[in-house]
C-alpha cells in the first residue's frame, strides 16, 4: 500500500476512535448519507456482526456515525475501512462465483442458486437492501462449503489471483491486527472473519497439481505460526526473574529497575562463558586429564603439604586450590587427553579468545540494539515542556513513596524550567565558581594520582611480603583490603569534592560516574602493571630454577643408580611433590585476581549488610527512643545507589575477563557471585532502601553502561593478548608449558593435524606481504564507512533544518492565515465590487474565512454542503509534515495566487 | 490453579494472542488478575465469554494503577461505554496496549486519547493544564500551570490553531527520548 493511505489509514484510525465515543449518542440520527461505498461498508460491518452473536448492532452504529461525521471524507473512510470493505468485495465476489455454479448445475441446486443470483442482483440496490439481505447471503456462502469445488473449477484466472491477493491481504490483517486501534471486541471480531474467510478460500486456490502443493505450503505456514508462537510463549517462560525485577520497578521506578536488567543480562553473558569454558576446558580435563597427584603440576609441594589444608591457606587460594583445576598451572601440556582424543590445550586457547570474541560480539550487538530504539535524539530541546508534561510519568510506578517522590520531581522539573524560562541566566560570582570547579578537579586529579601510587606501593610491597614469612593477616591482605577501601572511600570523597562544582545534578552524576570510573580503571591497570613487573622478576628467576630442577632430577637419577647397583631397568620416576618447580607466573595472576574477585564480593556485601541492611534495622527499631526523627533525620534510610552498583558490576566483569584467562574457575566464581547478588540486592533493595528522592529516568543510560563495558573489555582485552603473544609460559606448568609462546598451539595443529596444502595455505597467509595489504584494505573500508557515515550524518543534519524550517514556515503560515483573512475580510468591505481581474480573490477568500475562522470548532455533522470543504481542510491540516502542500480540497478553489500560500509570495501581499 | 477447570479454550487463547501482545501463560495471568478484582461477579469459566463489566472503582485500585495521576482517564479510554466500566476485553485491550512490545505509533494513539480529558479530539489548552495539574499536584500555581500550557502549545503545536491534534502530539512525542519506556505497565 502507498505511504499516503497508510498516514491517512492512522489518521482515520484515531479520528475514529473518537467516533465511537460519540457514536453512543449519535446513532439514532438518520444515516443514509454517502454514496454506495458507505453503504457497502454497512453491509459488511453488518456481514461481520453476525458471527458475534451478542453484539451485532454497536460497531456498525459507531461505523454509521463516523460515516456520518465525516461525509465529505467518502474516499477516506473507505481506505479506513478497508478491511470490511475488502470483505464486502469477497462476498461479493463470491456471489458471482455461485451465480455461475448455479447457473451450470441449476437442475442440481435450484433454489439455493435461484437466491444466490438473487443476491447477486440485490448488490447493485445496496442502498436500499440492508443487512438482513446480507445476512442471508453470508448464510448461504457458509453452507455452500461442500460444494465450493465444482464452484472454483469454473473460477477464471483473473479472479484466481483477485481472491489470492484478498487471502494474502487478511492473513496480513490476522498478522496485524493486534497494531490496530480497536477495541477488543472489533478486533476479535474482525480476526474471526478474516480466519473463516481464509480458511474457506485458501483451499480453494491453486489449479490442478499446483493446488496439492498450495495446500501443503499452507498447512506448513499454518504448523510453522503455531510453532513460532509456541516457542515464543516458551521463550519468555524462559526469562528468569521477571516478576522479581517487575516488583523492583514498581516501587522504584524504572532507574532501579535497569540496573536489575543490566545485572541479568550481565548473568544470560555470564552463562554463556561459563558454559564456554567448563565445557570445553575444565570438564574435560576433569573427566580424561590425568588425576590429581600423578604429575608435580598437579601436586602440592612436599614442603607445604602439611599447611595444603588449612582454612586460611585455602582462602588464600593456595594450597590445594592453587594446584586445583581452578587454575590454569594445573592443565597438561599433552597435545590430546583421553580417548577422544580432545585437544586441550588448543581448546584452552580458543576458548580463551573466545570468550573475547563472544563478549565483544555481545556487548556491540546489544548497544547497535540499543540505539534504534526509543525514537529521537533527545538533544533538540524544542519540546522541553511538552516532554517534560507527557513522558515524565512513569507508568511502572506502583508505590506511593515512589510515586510522591515521581510527583516531587516533576513539580520541582517544572519550576525549574519555568525559573529558567523567567530569566535566563542569572550572573553571579562566575570568577568564584571557576576557580572551585579547577581547585574540585585539581584535588580529584591528585585523588587518583594518589590512590594509583598507593596501590602500586602495596603491590610492589606484598611481592617483599612474599618472600617472608610469619606475616600478619594484615600484611597478607593488605593488597586487596586496600584495593576495597579505595573503592568504597574513593567515590564518597568524590561526591564530597563535587559539591564544591555546583554543577547540574544531572551533568555532577556524569562527572561522578566518569571519575569513579577513572578511579577504577586507574586501580586496575597499576595493580596490572605491578602484577606485570613480578610476572618479568618470576620469567628471570624460572630460567634458574629451571636449571635447578634438572640437575635435581640427574642428581636423583644418579643417586637411584648408585643406591641400587643391581637395577638395570629404569628408575621409577621422582615423587611429584618433590620436584622442584617453577614460580608459574601465570597462576600466581590467576590467584591475585580470584582473590580481588572474592573480596570485592565480601566488601560488597557487607556493605549492603551493614550500609544499609543495619542502618535500616537501626533507623527502624531505635527510632521509638530518641531524641530526633531518625527517619527523617539524618541517618534516614539509605538509597540505592545505582551508578556505584553500575560501576561494580562493570569493574568486576572487567576482572572477570582478565583473570579467566589464567583462572577458568573464576567464570564459575563470577555466575555464583550474579545468581547470588541478584537475589540478595532484590531483597535489600525492597527490604532496607527507599526510592531516590529525585527519581531520575533510565532512559538510554543503558547504552551508557553498555560503553562502559565495552571500554573495559577493551582495555582488559590488551593485557591478556599480549601475554599470548609475547610472553613465553611457564616451563612446567599449564597448557601451554615447554612451548615458546602460546600461540605456537596453533602453529602446532596446522602441521600436525590438518593436511599439508592448509599449512603451506596458512603460511601463504600469514606471509606479510599478504597482511599488510589485508591491514591496508581494512584501513581503506574504515575510512570509507566513516566518511559514509559522516555524509549520512549530514544529509541527516541537513533534512532537520529543512524540517524545521518547514514547521517554521508552517506555523507562520497559519499564524498568518487569520490575520491575512481579517485583512482581507476588510478589504472585501471597503471594496465590495471590483474589476473581473480580481475577481478571483474574493471567491477564494470568501471560501478561506469561514475556514480560518471556524475551522477549529467545526462540529461535524451540524452543517450542510459548506461543511465538506471546512471537515476536508480541518482534518488535512493537521498533518502538514507529512503532506505539506496539499492542505486544501482540490475543488473549489480558483486557479489564481491564492492567500497565505507560501510559494505564491508574502502571504500579506494583498 | 489447582482445579482442572477450563478458562478458555483453546481456540479463545489463540485469538487473544493474535489481538494483543500477551503470551498465553499472560492471558492466563491476566484472567487471574482480573478475577481477584471481584472473585464472586467474574466467572472462572470464560469458555462462552459473558459480558460482564466491572466499575472503574474496582480496575483503578490494582496495585499497578493505584499510584497513576491518570488512572481514571486510563480505565475510561480503555472502556467501550467510556464510563470507566471494563468488560475482560477492555481490561485485556488495556494491558495489551501498556505492554512493552506496542510499537510506538499505537502507544501515541492511546497515550493522545489519555491525555484528552474533555474527548474532544484535540488536546486544548484546558486539557494540558489538567494535565500538569494531575501531574504535580497543587504545587503550582493557577498562573504557572497556565504559563506550562502556552509554552506547550507554543511548542507543539504546529498547526496554530491553538490546540494538539493527534499529529502535532505524534510529532512531538516521535522525538521524545524515553517515552516508550516509560508509557508501559508491567503486569
Amino acid at each position: 500500500m502507498p505511504k499516503k493511505s497508510d498516514t491517512r489509514i492512522l489518521e482515520d484510525v484515531g479520528i475514529e476512535i473518537d467516533g465511537e465515543v460519540d457514536g453512543a449518542e449519535e446513532n439514532n440520527k438518520p444515516k443514509g448519507k454517502g454514496g454506495k461505498k458507505t453503504a457497502a461498508g454497512k453491509r459488511s460491518k453488518a456481514a461481520g456482526s453476525e458471527d458475534d452473536e451478542d453484539d451485532d448492532d454497536a460497531p456498525p452504529k459507531t461505523r454509521r456515525a463516523a460515516n456520518k461525521k465525516k461525509p465529505a471524507q467518502a474516499d477516506e473512510e473507505d481506505s479506513d475501512d478497508d478491511v470490511p470493505q475488502r470483505r464486502c468485495a469477497g462476498n461479493r465476489r463470491r456471489g458471482k462465483v455461485r451465480d455461475k455454479g448455479g447457473e451450470g448445475g441449476e437442475s442440481k441446486r435450484k433454489g439455493r442458486g435461484g437466491k444466490k443470483q438473487k443476491n447477486a442482483k440485490g448488490k447493485a440496490k445496496e442502498n436500499e437492501k440492508g443487512s438482513d439481505d446480507d445476512k442471508k447471503k453470508k448464510k448461504d456462502s457458509s453452507g455452500d462449503d461442500s460444494n465450493s469445488d465444482e464452484e472454483e473449477d469454473s473460477m477464471s484466472e483473473g479472479e484466481m489471483a483477485r481472491l489470492m491477493e484478498e487471502v494474502e491481504e487478511k492473513k496480513k490483517l490476522i498478522a496485524t491486527i493486534r497494531n490496530k486501534p480497536w477495541r477488543m471486541r472489533r478486533r476479535l471480531k474482525v480476526l474471526k472473519e478474516a480466519q473463516q474467510f481464509v480458511d474457506k478460500f485458501e483451499g480453494a486456490l491453486g489449479k490442478g497439481k499446483g493446488r496439492k502443493l498450495y495446500a501443503y505450503k499452507v498447512m506448513m505456514m499454518k504448523k510453522w505460526i503455531k510453532f513460532q508462537r509456541d516457542f515464543e510463549n516458551f521463550r519468555s517462560a524462559c526469562i528468569p526473574w521477571e516478576r522479581k525485577i517487575k516488583e523492583v520497578e514498581s516501587h522504584f521506578g524504572s532507574s532501579v529497575a535497569s540496573y536489575f536488567i543490566f545485572l541479568r543480562w550481565m548473568y544470560g553473558m555470564n552463562m554463556v562463558l561459563f558454559g564456554l569454558t567448563f565445557g570445553l576446558v575444565v570438564i574435560p580435563e576433569v573427566l580424561m586429564g590425568l588425576p590429581y597427584g600423578s604429575i608435580p603440576r598437579k601436586t602440592v609441594p612436599r614442603e607445604d603439604q602439611d599447611t595444603a589444608m588449612d582454612y586460611s591457606v585455602l582462602t588464600d587460594f593456595s594450597g590445594y586450590c592453587k594446584y586445583s583445576v581452578l587454575f590454569y598451572g594445573y592443565y597438561n601440556d599433552q597435545r590430546t587427553i583421553g580417548f577422544l582424543k580432545f585437544r586441550l590445550p588448543l581448546s584452552y586457547l580458543l576458548v580463551g579468545v573466545g570468550t573475547f570474541g563472544y563478549s565483544l560480539m555481545v556487548v556491540i550487538r546489544t548497544m547497535a540494539k540499543n540505539a534504534d530504539v526509543g525514537g529521537g535524539d533527545g538533544e533538540d530541546s524544542e519540546f522541553t515542556f511538552a516532554w517534560k508534561m507527557f513522558t515524565s510519568w512513569d507508568y511502572l510506578i506502583g508505590n506511593s513513596e515512589t510515586a510522591d517522590n515521581k510527583f516531587a520531581s516533576i513539580t520541582t522539573s517544572f519550576k525549574e524550567s519555568i525559573v529558567d524560562e523567567q530569566e535566563n541566566q542569572k550572573d553571579e560570582n562566575i570568577h568564584l565558581r571557576r576557580f572551585l570547579r579547577v581547585l574540585a578537579n585539581f584535588l580529584i586529579t591528585c585523588t587518583l594520582g594518589g590512590s594509583g601510587y598507593l596501590i602500586y606501593f602495596v603491590v610492589k610491597r606484598s611481592q617483599e611480603f612474599a618472600n617472608m614469612s610469619n606475616l600478619s593477616w594484615y600484611e597478607k591482605n593488605e593488597l586487596e583490603i586496600i584495593m576495597s577501601l579505595l573503592g568504597l572511600v574513593g567515590p564518597m570523597l568524590f561526591e564530597t569534592i563535587a559539591e564544591l562544582e555546583e554543577y547540574h545534578p544531572r551533568i555532577a552524576l556524569k562527572w561522578q560516574l566518569g571519575r569513579i570510573f577513572a578511579l577504577f580503571l586507574g586501580n586496575l591497570y597499576t595493580f596490572l602493571l605491578a602484577l606485570f613487573d613480578e610476572v618479568n622478576a618470576k620469567l628471570e628467576e624460572e630460567e634458574s630454577i629451571r636449571n635447578n630442577s634438572i640437575w635435581l632430577m640427574k642428581e636423583y637419577y644418579a643417586n637411584y643408580t648408585a643406591n641400587n647397583p643391581n637395577d638395570t631397568g629404569t628408575p621409577p620416576p621422582m615423587p611429584p611433590a618433590d620436584v622442584i618447580r617453577g614460580p608459574c607466573w601465570e597462576t600466581t595472576v590467576g590467584v591475585e585476581f580470584v582473590k580481588l574477585t572474592v573480596s570485592d564480593i565480601q566488601v560488597t556485601y557487607l556493605t549492603i549488610l551493614i550500609g544499609d541492611f543495619l542502618r535500616a534495622v537501626i533507623v527502624r527499631f531505635l527510632n521509638y527512643c530518641w531524641c530526633w526523627d531518625l527517619e527523617a533525620g539524618w541517618p534516614s534510610y539509605g538509597e540505592f545507589d545505582i551508578s556505584g552498583n553500575v560501576l561494580g558490576l562493570v569493574f568486576n566483569q572487567g576482572m572477570i575477563w582478565m583473570g579467566a584467562f589464567y583462572a577458568p574457575g573464576l567464570v564459575g566464581i563470577n555466575v555464583l557471585r550474579l545468581l547470588s547478588s541478584m537475589y540478595y540486592q532484590c531483597w535489600a533493595v525492597m527490604a532496607c532502601n527507599v526510592p531516590h528522592e529525585r527519581v531520575f529516568k533510565a532512559s538510554k543510560s543503558n547504552n551508557f553502561y553498555m560503553g562502559l563495558l565495552l571500554l573495559i573489555l577493551f582495555l582488559s582485552l590488551l593485557p591478556v593478548v599480549y601475554t599470548i603473544m609475547s610472553l613465553p609460559p611457564s616451563f612446567d606448568c599449564g597448557p601451554f608449558s615447554g612451548r615458546q609462546r602460546m600461540f605456537d598451539v596453533i602453529m602446532e595443529t596446522i602441521d600436525l593435524d590438518l593436511p599439508a596444502f592448509m599449512g603451506t595455505l596458512f603460511s601463504y597467509a600469514a606471509n606479510p606481504g599478504l597482511i599488510i595489504p589485508a591491514v591496508l584494505l581494512m584501513v581503506l573500508a574504515i575510512y570509507y564507512l566513516n566518511s559514509v557515515s559522516e555524509a549520512y550524518q549530514n544529509s541527516n543534519m541537513e533534512l532537520k533544518k529543512k524540517m524545521q524550517m518547514a514547521r517554521d514556515e508552517e506555523k507562520n503560515r497559519r499564524n498568518n492565515k487569520d490575520s491575512t483573512n481579517q485583512v482581507m475580510k476588510d478589504l472585501e468591505d471597503l471594496l465590495p465590487k471590483r474589476s473581473v481581474a480580481h475577481h478571483a480573490h474574493p471567491v477564494n477568500n470568501a471560501e478561506k474565512r469561514p475556514e480560518g475562522g471556524k475551522s477549529p470548532k467545526v462540529k461535524p455533522g451540524t452543517a450542510g454542503g459548506g461543511v465538506h470543504v471546512q471537515k476536508d481542510v480541518s482534518l488535512a491540516s493537521a498533518n502538514p509534515n507529512a503532506r505539506g502542500p496539499v492542505t486544501r480540497a482540490p475543488g473549489p478553489r480558483g486557479p489564481g495566487p491564492l492567500p497565505g500560500r507560501p510559494g505564491a509570495g508574502p502571504p500579506r501581499r494583498q | 490453579m489447582g482445579n482442572k477447570q477450563v478458562t478458555f479454550k483453546e481456540e479463545q487463547l489463540e485469538e487473544y494472542q493474535d489481538c494483543t501482545f500477551f503470551t498465553r501463560k499472560e492471558i492466563l495471568r491476566l484472567h487471574r488478575r482480573f478475577r481477584e478484582l471481584a472473585p464472586n461477579l467474574i466467572p472462572l469459566d470464560y469458555t462462552n465469554s459473558p459480558d460482564i463489566t466491572l466499575p472503574p472503582c474496582l480496575i483503578t485500585s490494582m496495585p499497578e494503577l493505584k499510584e497513576n495521576p491518570f488512572r481514571q482517564r486510563i480505565v475510561e479510554t480503555f472502556s467501550e461505554d467510556g464510563k470507566g466500566n471494563l468488560s475482560f476485553n477492555d481490561f485485556m485491550d488495556m494491558f495489551s496496549i501498556l505492554s512493552e512490545m506496542v510499537p510506538l505509533e499505537l502507544k501515541m494513539i492511546y497515550a493522545f486519547k489519555i491525555y484528552d480529558f474533555n474527548k474532544d479530539g484535540f488536546l486544548c489548552e484546558k486539557d494540558v493544564e489538567e494535565t500538569v495539574a494531575r501531574l504535580t499536584g497543587k504545587e503550582l500555581r493557577l498562573e504557572e500551570r497556565r504559563l506550562v500550557a502556552q509554552r506547550i502549545m507554543e511548542e507543539a503545536d504546529l498547526d496554530g490553531d491553538g490546540k494538539l491534534s493527534l499529529l502535532d502530539f505524534k510529532n512531538m512525542i516521535w522525538k521524545a527520548p524515553d517515552f516508550i519506556s516509560l508509557f508501559h505497565i508491567r503486569i
